[in-house]
């Protein structure tokens, strides 16, 4: 039988989230005996190559390129997985859900401190090119089926390897006090 | 004396002193049943239902129902603690509770409750209000956003004459607290301390204060709420 494949992408997040899945130590070693990896920031895989097992997301939706690749790994992902905060929660870029997108925006581009002596022009980006803000940060739930969640900013490593053996495995997870936290 | 009377909590065999509430009972019987607008040396409130357990078959309140002779109560049957994390959830996304960002993240009573229930995500999808940080305090700062709404600020804060510092303002899903102009400003550092430790949550928060302990050794880091109560060993007399 072959190997589960594994997807990962990092959405509106930090990549603290794949930092922790590194963070795992020399249960790597053991990681690649049990998956293999398709479309991922960790190999570099831009695009998927084939229908993938597990697909972990870190980060929420922020822009209309957050929704497509989101939507892109439900297409292809059995199982999608929010790893993270921001995924559940939108986390930190959240924070901006109270603010009118024009708000933030002009305080980015044309009145904060560090721009408003040098955006002479007065330009904010709007190249077609670039993947539009959606009005507010969204939960990955909120736009399309998520199966599990892991909390935490980011996620303990163990809970990432317990969660990944356990649906790798079948088996039921693990999962004692200390690696549930939101932060 | 008292008088002592007995009760079941899920057929366990308990004892308490008449007239004693529930919570309370159930504490001294090594129970744990999740409180969070209640507070230890406050009248009870009620308010947050998050206590709710069945009273011979009946939802009520184990924080504002006085124990009496002979009371079957449930307190961990899958209906009621559904009930409870229903409510915990519902706390999440009715306001903005970005715990990586919040001082009180790790000694947080509604964050504990959620780690106690292994809460991964919320069922409901989060509302994202529109609230407001008030910083205009010399000692303490409000963060409307992390607020629950348990009045135990109200409740529980006085001036040294006695008179209640905090108070609702507004009404219905704009309500908020308000702490008193004047008297805030005379608030001592012990007040404003106190303040910050009878708040559930990190909406109340001593100026120039906070993160001071280590990720950790928080006090929900190891243990979850309520073990303190469940692992409390009766001293034998």
């Amino acid at each position: 039988m072959s190997k589960p494949i594994v997807a990962t992408t990092s959405l509106a997040g930090c990549f603290g989230c794949h930092m922790s899945i590194l963070d795992i130590d020399e249960r790597i070693l053991d990681l690649i005996h049990l998956v293999e990896f398709d479309k991922s920031p960790i190999d570099d895989i831009k695009k998927f190559s084939r229908k993938c097992d597990i697909g972990l997301i870190e980060g929420g939706c922020c822009n209309s390129e957050n929704v497509h690749v989101l939507k892109d790994f439900r297409e292809n992902c059995k199982i999608l997985v929010s790893v993270g905060e921001c995924a559940i929660m939108g986390g930190l870029p959240a924070m901006r859900n109270g603010i009118p997108i024009r708000e933030c925006l002009e305080e980015a581009y044309l009145n904060g401190p560090t721009v408003k002596e040098n955006n002479k022009l007065k330009i904010i980006p709007n190249d077609p090119e670039l993947p539009i803000l959606l009005d507010k940060v969204y939960p990955c739930h909120e736009v399309v089926k998520i199966d599990y969640h892991l909390p935490g900013c980011p996620p303990r490593a163990d809970l990432i390897w317990e969660a990944l053996v356990a649906l790798v495995t079948g088996n039921e997870l693990k999962m004692p006090y200390e690696v549930i936290k939101y932060d | 004396m008292n008088q002592i009377i007995r009760f079941t909590i899920d057929g366990t065999e308990c004892m308490a002193a008449k007239g004693q509430y529930l919570v309370d009972a159930a504490r001294e019987n090594g129970i744990f049943i999740p409180t969070l607008c209640n507070y230890p040396g406050i009248k009870p409130k009620g308010s947050c239902r998050v206590c709710t357990v069945k009273v011979n078959g009946r939802l009520m309140t184990a924080c504002t129902t006085p124990v009496a002779e002979s009371m079957v109560i449930e307190n961990l049957c899958p209906e009621i603690e559904n009930l409870r994390k229903q409510i915990i959830e519902l706390f999440f996304v009715e306001g903005n509770h970005f715990c990586p960002a919040c001082e009180k993240s790790g000694q947080c009573e509604l964050q504990a409750l959620a780690y106690r229930y292994k809460i991964m995500a919320p069922r409901y999808p989060f509302a994202f209000p529109q609230r407001e940080v008030d910083a205009s305090n010399p000692k303490l700062i409000k963060d409307q956003n992390r607020c629950i709404l348990c009045k135990r600020c109200i409740r529980g804060i006085h001036d040294e004459k006695g008179r209640t510092i905090f108070a609702y303002k507004r009404r219905s899903n704009r309500v908020e607290i308000g702490i008193d102009p004047k008297l805030g400003k005379e608030l001592s550092d012990e007040t404003a301390q106190k303040a910050m430790d009878i708040c559930p949550v990190g909406a109340l928060l001593v100026r120039e204060k906070g993160f001071d302990i280590p990720i950790g050794e928080r006090k929900y880091d190891k243990t979850p709420i309520g073990h303190d109560i469940e692992h409390h060993k009766i001293p034998t007399p």
